[in-house]
């Protein structure tokens, strides 16, 4: 064993799995090309089917945001570990001296960050076809935003490492991730939607909601993110 | 291989040894109650056809895969896996799969700066540059590795394999790939390793050169250790070849009886 080798805490395990994600990623651009393309099609799709008004666009734009969001992030959130599948690379990372938590961490992040680079480009675009102007509200409209895409990522990736040792792994992760996030979308819809209305109004209650789901299904990937990675 | 590896080789080798292990996908047993302890430093070759459990058994002894019954331990001088962690196991572990374990999207040199980092060696840029020099890569370390060849890739994941100079090593196949003076390097490399204490176990359906290293031979079929020539040893050694020439059959004689 070299003289040197030790285990890596969490922190730098997390933030070195975190950045090799982005490295990953940002060489090909596999995941966010298509998943903003995805998200994009959807809103623009809702906005020629349903021709919304301005009154429409402040009572449905917040559901529409959220399925547009919602189904790219099954989309973004599949390849997360079945890339790793490919050359067993997950193999490399369950045997190195760390927190397997580190694992889910670092790709949970990576996961939000790539989702948050999604909503910058599906925002704007929500607020020109809807005619529903974001920048009075952007404060809380971000701080929405952060934490149903905290809590979409987190469930997507603990959802994502379960399925991508199953054999019908493209089925599988809509069909848990869908039904999981209904709680968190009906939060993220109803919070988005109060502050889409004509005199915007943050409700702290579905604040509470989104921050009580994160703050759950974060804690469970830490208790359990070790046994997703076992074979 | 750094001078500091041939003292600290020995001094952190493990024992391993599997109690009743099993191991089942579905109905499929790819194990069956194997039992087997495996001392430091020996240099252990697992040879027997496709699907008869070598790859399993390491995937079992990597704890990348738990067994479905019986146990698995660790032990030195002083310690067991009791007072173990798994980290700490871990740390001593280098492994080459059946697959490269290499992200095709980096670099050979980000590869290996990348694992150096999750093994929490110093400077890893310094550690990524010594690996690649004697694997023959140093030329294309800022090559993507999507760009290798078969052979490359190879050498890359066994460089990755050692790059914490691993006191157990573990080898799936490792000569796969490897063109004469890939797997003259392999040999040299695992030679270096035994003479420091290393242990290593080392896969193989076919014969390799580095087989000859073996100091102990065991043989399996449909997931059952059918034959092991014993603990390391000069009288096992004959016993050990003597295996690994009846079961891993050049496969070159195929070809030449298909003529």
């Amino acid at each position: 064993m070299n003289s040197h080798a030790k285990s890596v805490g969490l922190t730098r395990a997390t933030a070195s799995v975190f950045a090799k994600e982005l490295r990953v990623e940002f060489r090909s651009f596999e995941i966010l090309t298509s998943t903003i393309i995805f998200a994009l099609i959807v809103v623009f799709v809702f906005s020629f089917a349903f021709n919304p008004s301005a009154a429409d666009s402040r009572r449905f734009g917040a559901g529409f945001i959220w399925i547009a969001l919602l189904f790219a992030s099954a989309l973004m959130l599949q390849p997360s570990f079945t890339r790793e599948r490919t050359n067993d690379t997950i193999a490399a990372l369950v045997l190195a001296p760390i927190d397997p938590f580190a694992i889910i961490a670092g790709k949970l992040f990576a996961n939000f960050f790539f989702l948050v680079l999604v909503e910058l480009v599906l925002l704007p675009a929500f607020s020109v076809l809807y005619n529903v102007p974001l920048l009075g509200i952007i404060g809380p409209l971000s701080g929405v935003m952060l934490l149903g895409t905290f809590g979409i990522a987190t469930v997507g990736t603990v959802f994502a490492a379960i399925s991508s040792q199953a054999r019908m792994r493209e089925l599988l992760l809509p069909l848990l991730l869908l039904p999981a996030l209904v709680p968190l979308l009906i939060a993220c819809t109803g919070a988005t939607m109060g502050l889409l209305a004509e005199s915007p109004e943050l409700p702290i209650s579905w604040l509470a909601v989104m921050a009580c789901f994160d703050l759950v299904f974060f804690t469970a990937a830490w208790l359990f993110g070790g046994y997703l990675l076992e074979e | 291989m750094s001078a500091s590896a041939s003292t600290t080789a020995a001094e952190s080798g493990l024992s391993i040894s599997f109690a009743n292990v099993e191991k089942r996908y579905g109905s499929h047993v790819a194990l069956r109650r194997l039992s087997l302890t495996i001392a430091p430093g020996e240099f252990v070759a697992l040879v027997g056809a496709n699907g008869s459990g070598k790859t399993t058994l390491l995937r079992i002894a990597a704890l990348l895969s738990r067994p479905t019954s019986g146990k698995i331990t660790f032990a030195n001088a002083v310690q067991n896996s009791a007072a173990l962690t798994p980290a700490e196991i871990k740390l001593r572990i280098g492994m080459v799969g059946h697959f490269t374990m290499l992200y095709d999207e980096l670099s050979a040199e980000e590869n290996l700066r990348f694992f150096a980092n999750l093994y929490g060696l110093n400077d890893p840029q310094r550690i990524a540059a010594e690996a690649l020099a004697p694997a023959g890569l140093a030329s294309r370390a800022k090559s993507l590795v999507r760009t290798f060849s078969r052979g490359m890739r190879q050498r890359l994941a066994i460089a990755h394999a050692m790059l914490a100079e691993p006191s157990i090593l573990l080898l799936d196949e490792p000569a796969a790939g490897l063109d004469r003076e890939g797997a003259a390097w392999l040999a040299s490399t695992l030679s270096a390793l035994r003479k420091i204490g290393a242990t290593v176990i080392m896969s193989s359906h076919g014969q390799s050169e580095a087989l000859t290293l073996a100091t102990r031979a065991i043989a399996m079929r449909d997931g059952t250790l059918i034959e092991d020539s014993g603990p390391s040893g000069s009288k096992s050694n004959n016993d050990a070849r003597a295996i690994i020439e009846r079961e891993a059959a050049p496969i070159a004689g195929i070809w030449d009886s298909a003529q």
